[in-house]
């Protein structure tokens, strides 16, 4: 039997990776998928406590995660396109027209 | 087998939002199918849209109304708001038109997407449920990511348009992370519920997992609202961004992102106010300092509006963080002038700027005073509003948002208000400056003044100055709207 | 309790029979004219062999791109289905709805050519 702390601290310990990640990460693909992976370990914090407290409100709300994680993927990558068809790099280091 | 039993269901509330979307989806569709030289006249069915949903909003204010099981409530507070909203993307479309037609990217998905972008944010401010809100923020950023990354053939569009859009996911990331938490230590999503399980259980208040998604909740509206240290993204976005779309975004999505950050912290930590307060002064007196002070060294016209608008989300922050009845109506009076300025000012710099976003800098308005006077008028007017000097819109908020802040003791709090609004008025002057008393460096290269652009412009200058001199009864409105 | 999985069973049957007869009739009745492509691995559209390393082209992108949101759809339709009889009528309504506005999306995909390969 899992405790629903090891969970907890599963998807904590998933948050925080994904959130370094970002920080971290040069290639805007890579980023992205460090947010994905934000947002799938919330979506566990969400199974785990809705299975712990016996309501469905935090499994109808993964639900909806998903779909919006779905979305954001589209024009994510959409954008990346976009931007790589202009300056043939996807790298963040990249990102730097506008400054102070 | 038993049959479920389906709860009544009432349209109502969200009767705005179902005749939105099925207009953005009409446009959608016609989009396709009609041939591309008649495609301004998207922008009018838009803008029929966006009429049609006005007068449903009308019928209910005072008559508070919820549905869908709680998760979505018609009230005077979510009337208020969407009625900036539609203001905004309405006075947005009308610049909208001129603007790409001169960066050759007129394309018709644009006006779908704002329709479905307004959705989204009057989602924020009428939900009542963690849930909603979530949805009404995603519907509403992936529709300003794209809006952002318009401009195709532009790199700084494309930029805009990344930077937007990693850094709101990242940002949704932690909103979310709250959102679980407090769900776990409330054993609710409902905004109602949360408060009544809080009141009735104080020890919550010691639940590291309450605390810790309350703080992350807070984090992420933070980055929505563009409130120091959360800021960053805003100035790279706002000034890639096409010039019609930064108006947008610097109006109404930093509203809907008080109204789901108001209605949260209002209705399910009522009991933690103090706790709020100490969290809303430091981030309202950030704020306002970065945004003003970064804001004097700028010499790109639409970064400057960013930092200004990163400024301005700070004054509402210091009527947030009263929470009283002044401090409150102030923010819903302060959103609505802040719209009509801020729209104005942008529909001013859509005429002056050029093909690929040239002439955007604040020197290029040298000698536009003498060779444009009205038009050049009326940004003064947008400028004056925007540093907050009677007899205009911008004074009247502020007004109320620093003397709410009084009533609660912070003192202190408005001076440093009052302080940095003093120091902003050095930028805005600066461009009347250059308007009035340079000469022209090079010839305006005179677009003409689109029926739809100059009916944008008297709005703004009739919305910034009526309240301005008469304000008694957009005071009267936002007094019946505010949450407590 | 066996007799459940009756329907599984005639499922699987009628699976087998239809993949048989598919080989069967087309091998019997088809033309054939072999040629070195048409005789390698199939691999949906690629080269089979060659370095793994390849770039994929941007078009496989766009494809991907739509599949994801249309698929991720389909979350809804699952506990909607197990519940399908409860729900009654209103569950019907709701879901067409929902299949409406999918297929508005999908119209304009369409239209938009983000489908054609070339």
């Amino acid at each position: 039997m899992v405790s629903l702390h090891s969970y907890l601290i599963l998807s904590a310990i998933l948050f925080s990776i994904g959130t370094i990640g970002v920080l971290i990460r040069r290639n805007a693909i890579v980023i992205f998928m460090c947010v994905e992976m934000m947002l799938n370990s919330v979506n566990l914090t969400f199974i785990a406590l809705s299975k712990h407290l016996g309501n469905v409100d935090g499994q109808i709300f993964v639900f909806f995660v998903m779909t919006v994680a779905a979305a954001e993927a589209a024009v994510g990558l959409a954008l990346m396109i976009a931007f790589y068809k202009n300056r043939e790099s996807i790298d963040v280091e990249d990102v730097k027209l506008m400054k102070l | 087998m038993e049959t479920i039993a389906i709860p009544a269901i009432n349209f109502a509330p969200i009767m705005p939002e179902v005749i939105l979307s099925i207009f953005a989806m009409v446009l959608l569709l016609v989009n396709v199918f009609v041939p591309s030289e008649h495609k301004a006249y998207l922008g009018y069915l838009s803008l029929v849209g966006l009429i049609v949903a006005g007068f449903t909003l009308i019928g209910g204010w005072g008559v508070p109304l919820s549905a869908f099981n709680d998760s979505v409530v018609r009230d005077n507070f979510s009337i208020f708001f969407k009625g900036i909203f539609l203001l905004t993307v309405g006075m947005s479309i009308l610049i909208s038109d001129q603007y790409f037609k001169r960066e050759e990217c007129n394309l018709g998905e644009l006006y779908p997407l704002l329709l479905f972008a307004t959705v989204g944010m009057m989602l924020m401010a009428s939900g009542t449920d963690l849930m909603t809100i979530f949805l009404g923020l995603e519907v509403l950023s992936v529709s300003l990511y794209i809006l952002a990354g318009f401009n195709r053939a532009n790199v700084k569009s494309n930029e805009a348009g990344l930077k937007y859009f990693l850094l709101g996911a990242f940002s949704t990331g932690f909103l979310l992370y709250g959102m679980a938490l407090t769900y776990g230590a409330t054993g609710t999503t409902r905004v109602v519920k949360i408060a009544e399980y809080v009141s009735q259980n104080g020890v919550v208040a010691q639940n590291p997992m309450f605390v810790i998604g309350m703080l992350l909740m807070a984090v992420g509206f933070s980055f929505k609202i563009a409130a120091a240290p959360f800021h960053m993204w805003t100035p790279d976005v706002y000034e890639g961004a096409p010039t019609p779309m930064t108006a947008f975004m610097s109006a109404g999505p930093k509203a809907a992102g008080f109204a789901a950050f108001m209605r949260v912290a209002i209705i399910a930590f009522p009991s933690l106010k103090a706790d709020w307060s100490d969290l809303l002064w430091i981030l309202a007196v950030l704020t306002m300092t970065i945004g003003n002070l970064i804001a004097l060294n700028q010499d790109n016209i639409k970064r400057m509006l960013a930092y200004s608008s990163i400024a301005h989300a700070g004054y509402a922050l210091v009527g947030f963080t009263a929470g009283n009845a002044e401090g409150t109506a102030g923010i819903l009076f302060y959103m609505l002038s802040y719209a009509f300025m801020n729209i104005g000012a942008f529909a001013i710099i859509v005429l002056v700027g050029k093909k690929g976003e040239a002439n955007n800098n604040v020197m290029d308005y040298a000698g536009f005073g003498t060779k444009h006077p009205v038009l050049a008028l009326a940004m003064a007017v947008f400028l004056f509003s925007l540093a907050g000097m009677p007899p205009t819109a911008g004074f009247i908020g502020k007004f109320y948002l620093f003397s709410g802040a009084i009533k609660a003791g912070y003192v202190w709090l408005a001076i440093i208000g009052v302080l940095n609004s003093a120091a902003s008025v050095y930028y805005y002057l600066r461009v009347m400056v250059y308007m009035y008393m340079k000469d022209p460096v090079e010839e305006f290269d005179w677009m003409k003044l689109t029926p739809a652009v100059a009916i944008c412009i008297i709005i703004a200058v009739v919305g910034v100055l009526l309240p301005g001199v008469v304000p008694a009864f957009l005071l009267n409105l936002a007094q019946q709207a505010v949450l407590l | 309790m066996l007799g459940a999985y009756l329907p599984i069973l005639v499922l699987v049957a009628i699976a087998v029979i239809f993949g048989l007869c598919s080989l069967v009739f087309s091998s019997l009745i088809g033309q054939k004219k072999p040629s070195v492509v048409k005789l390698a691995p199939y691999e949906c559209g690629c080269e089979p062999v060659g370095s793994a390393r390849e770039r994929f082209s941007v078009k496989f992108y766009i494809i991907a791109m739509l599949f994801i949101l249309f698929d991720i759809e389909a979350v809804f339709l699952y506990p909607w289905s197990v519940l399908f009889k409860r729900l009654g009528m209103f569950g019907v309504m709701e879901m067409g709805v929902f299949i409406v506005i999918l297929f508005v999306g999908y119209i304009y995909v369409w239209k938009k050519g983000a489908l054609e390969w070339e």
